[in-house]
């Protein structure tokens, strides 16, 4: 999925000096990216504000009645009540929190592992940088979804299992795009400079490569973040959600399998799905934006132009 | 380098990749816990003899990986690899029946509806990219970008759960599966007719869902060939634009989008995972669904290298038939 985000290697210019304030106003000026960020933000409100703001606790088990199973929209429900009587209003609310954990932690991880292996392979370069590459065209290769399946089929369906599943397959974009960064950068005059100086490999990464790959190692993580919470959706909706956990995908999971559809309650069916569609498309129109901020050459997408 | 020589070594490196995926699901398999033949002889209700005999039948009485006593070869991952070879993927717990024959019905009925989704998808999709693209900055053009960008967004199986609500209400097509069961047929036609009926939503599902991505990118290709200096030639020798179009742009432009049909494969092999599960069609993505609830695990590791390996496959072919396209590439 992530090869929608075609990358070209193209020397990165540095980060604007005037910092944090400067990239704000950039920002703000960009419809598409504010449009991103308030939608964004909006969901985080949502999911931290979650026990304040929803009216009941979809995880207290409540005695369904046959009138109170798929129940309309109406006063004591706004989004009707689901397969077990409960308020989807609720589960919905709650159902943002399994998202954005998801998709922090497991961007996290990846975003981790692919700039540690991009920037260890292009920075030795050689037969080291080569064959590290090498191992993530062959990750690459490996569709990822049926394996999600498999590795959660085998380890079991609990919540870190699922991002650990997802991390270890989504590093591979970021990989290949601070190997071909750190390429361009290690040839730069202030690192040439602090090499022949005899400063060690270890702190030229850190102090010199880092910062210059920095910016838009963050600026990919919004769009591994959209990848992660679109993966776990799918997963739950498949039946390999945490059962533990109210998560969007698993809402549309039991929905779907409950007869939902033949029952014609579309209130169980169209929040959750809704709320996967606004995450995903504010997290990638904000990392698109972004990337374009931290570096206007470095042409990331066909939606920009 | 020699045209041969690139060939020659795109193929090594395939054979390579499926030998990583070969042992990588091997290896889950072994290692990862949940293998009822793996639990079943360790099941403290059966008799040692009763766990014994189940150790010898699945071949776990052998070692791992190399046999240091015996023959080296007489090892669990050279039986793996061995009965593969022979094209023989186990028996599926759930049917009885071997794997490998109950896969292949699967691979053709993906392959069918694959084609049919992809195919349309590239088609539609490439000219509402070069419409759009000719007509960059109007409405139209800004309507397709948020559409690219909408169907990005929307998970497969959401759309499907979608189609299948207005295709079943509104036009009472089919709710899944591949034929209506227990219908006899007249005449092949007939068949066929009813093979197109259950397979109208779920390819329809594939179009959309693929269509975005072929749209954006033959725009953002036609766009940046359109601003190339040869084609100021071709205006200024006073071209007709659907001339510079046909013969300048479009030729040019078209190479990055064969890339991305190979590196998309990945993600039509997602989507048609979904689509399967959500219009139970008998695919391999649905088996591998059912088998993950049916706890079949030869299912499970059959279908899931099936897939993998036609992933694998489908990508040099791509990356052979571009460098057939493109002379440059010699890397």
């Amino acid at each position: 999925m992530a090869t929608i985000l075609t990358q070209q290697p193209v020397t990165p210019v540095p980060p604007p000096r005037s910092g944090l304030r400067d990239f704000w106003r950039q920002l703000r000026r960009n419809p598409m990216g504010m449009t991103g960020l308030i939608m964004l933000v909006t969901i985080v409100l949502i999911a931290l504000f979650a026990p304040w703001i929803a009216p009941y606790d979809p995880y207290r088990p409540v005695r369904a009645r046959i009138d109170t199973i798929y129940a309309p929209p109406g006063a004591g429900h706004l989004l009707g009540t689901d397969d077990a009587g409960k308020d989807v209003l609720s589960a919905f609310i709650y159902g943002a929190r399994v998202s954005l954990i998801v998709g922090f932690t497991a961007s996290f991880i990846a975003v981790a592992i692919g700039g540690m292996l991009g920037l260890v392979a292009g920075y030795y370069g050689g037969r080291i940088g080569g064959l590290l590459m090498r191992f993530t065209d062959i990750i690459l290769v490996i569709p990822d979804l049926p394996l999600y399946v498999v590795l959660i089929a085998l380890l079991g369906s609990n919540l870190w299992n699922i991002i650990l599943a997802i991390a270890l397959l989504s590093w591979t974009g970021t990989a290949r795009l601070v190997y071909s960064q750190v390429l361009s950068v290690k040839e730069r005059q202030f690192v040439l400079r602090a090499r022949a100086i005899g400063a060690p490999d270890l702190h030229i990464m850190r102090r010199h490569i880092l910062p210059m790959v920095l910016p838009l190692i963050l600026a990919q993580n919004a769009l591994v973040i959209a990848i992660a919470i679109l993966s776990e959706s799918t997963l739950a909706f498949l039946g390999l959600g945490d059962p533990s956990l109210i998560s969007w995908g698993t809402m549309l999971n039991l929905a779907f399998g409950r007869g939902a559809i033949s029952l014609g309650a579309w209130w169980a069916l169209l929040p959750p799905g809704l709320g996967i569609v606004w995450v995903v498309l504010g997290w990638t129109l904000l990392g698109h934006v972004v990337e374009q901020i931290v570096n206007p050459r470095l042409k990331t997408h066909h939606l920009m132009h | 380098m020699e045209r041969s020589d690139y060939v020659i070594r795109r193929l090594g490196w395939a054979i390579f990749t499926i030998f990583f995926v070969v042992t990588l699901n091997f290896f889950l398999f072994r290692v990862l816990p949940g293998d009822p033949a793996k639990s079943g002889a360790r099941d403290p209700r059966l008799t040692r003899e009763a766990q014994e005999a189940i150790r010898v039948r699945f071949g776990l009485d052998k070692p791992l990986l190399i046999n240091m006593t015996g023959d080296p070869f007489d090892s669990q991952f050279f039986r793996y690899f061995g009965n593969l070879v022979r094209g023989d993927l186990g028996i599926s717990y759930n049917f009885s029946r071997p794997v490998a024959d109950l896969l292949r019905e699967r691979l053709v009925n993906t392959v069918l509806l694959v084609m049919v989704g992809q195919t349309l998808a590239i088609l539609i999709g490439l000219a509402l990219g070069i419409v759009a693209a000719w007509r960059r900055g109007t409405a139209l053009d800004a309507a397709a970008l948020v559409f690219g960008l909408f169907t990005w967004a929307l998970p497969t199986f959401f759309l499907g759960i979608i189609l299948l609500i207005v295709g079943s209400t509104l036009f009472g097509l089919p709710v899944g599966g591949i034929r209506t069961p227990g219908a006899t047929y007249a005449s092949f036609w007939d068949e066929w007719f009813d093979i197109g009926r259950h397979m109208l939503l779920p390819s329809l599902t594939l179009t959309i869902i693929f269509l975005g991505e072929f749209l954006l990118i033959m725009r953002s290709s036609l766009l940046e060939t359109l601003g190339e200096d040869y084609i100021l030639t071709a205006r200024a020798k006073g071209l007709s634009d659907a001339r510079i179009l046909l013969d300048h742009a479009l030729k040019n432009a078209m190479l990055p989008v064969v890339t991305i049909i190979a590196l998309t494969l990945g993600f039509t092999v997602a989507g048609a995972l979904q689509t399967e599960a959500v219009f139970s069609w008998p695919g391999l993505g649905s088996a591998i669904v059912e088998a993950v609830s049916r706890r079949d695990y030869p299912m499970l590791q059959g279908a899931f290298l099936l897939i993998a390996v036609s992933v694998v496959l489908a990508n040099l072919a791509a990356d052979l038939v571009y460098s057939w396209l493109d002379p440059r590439v010699k890397h």
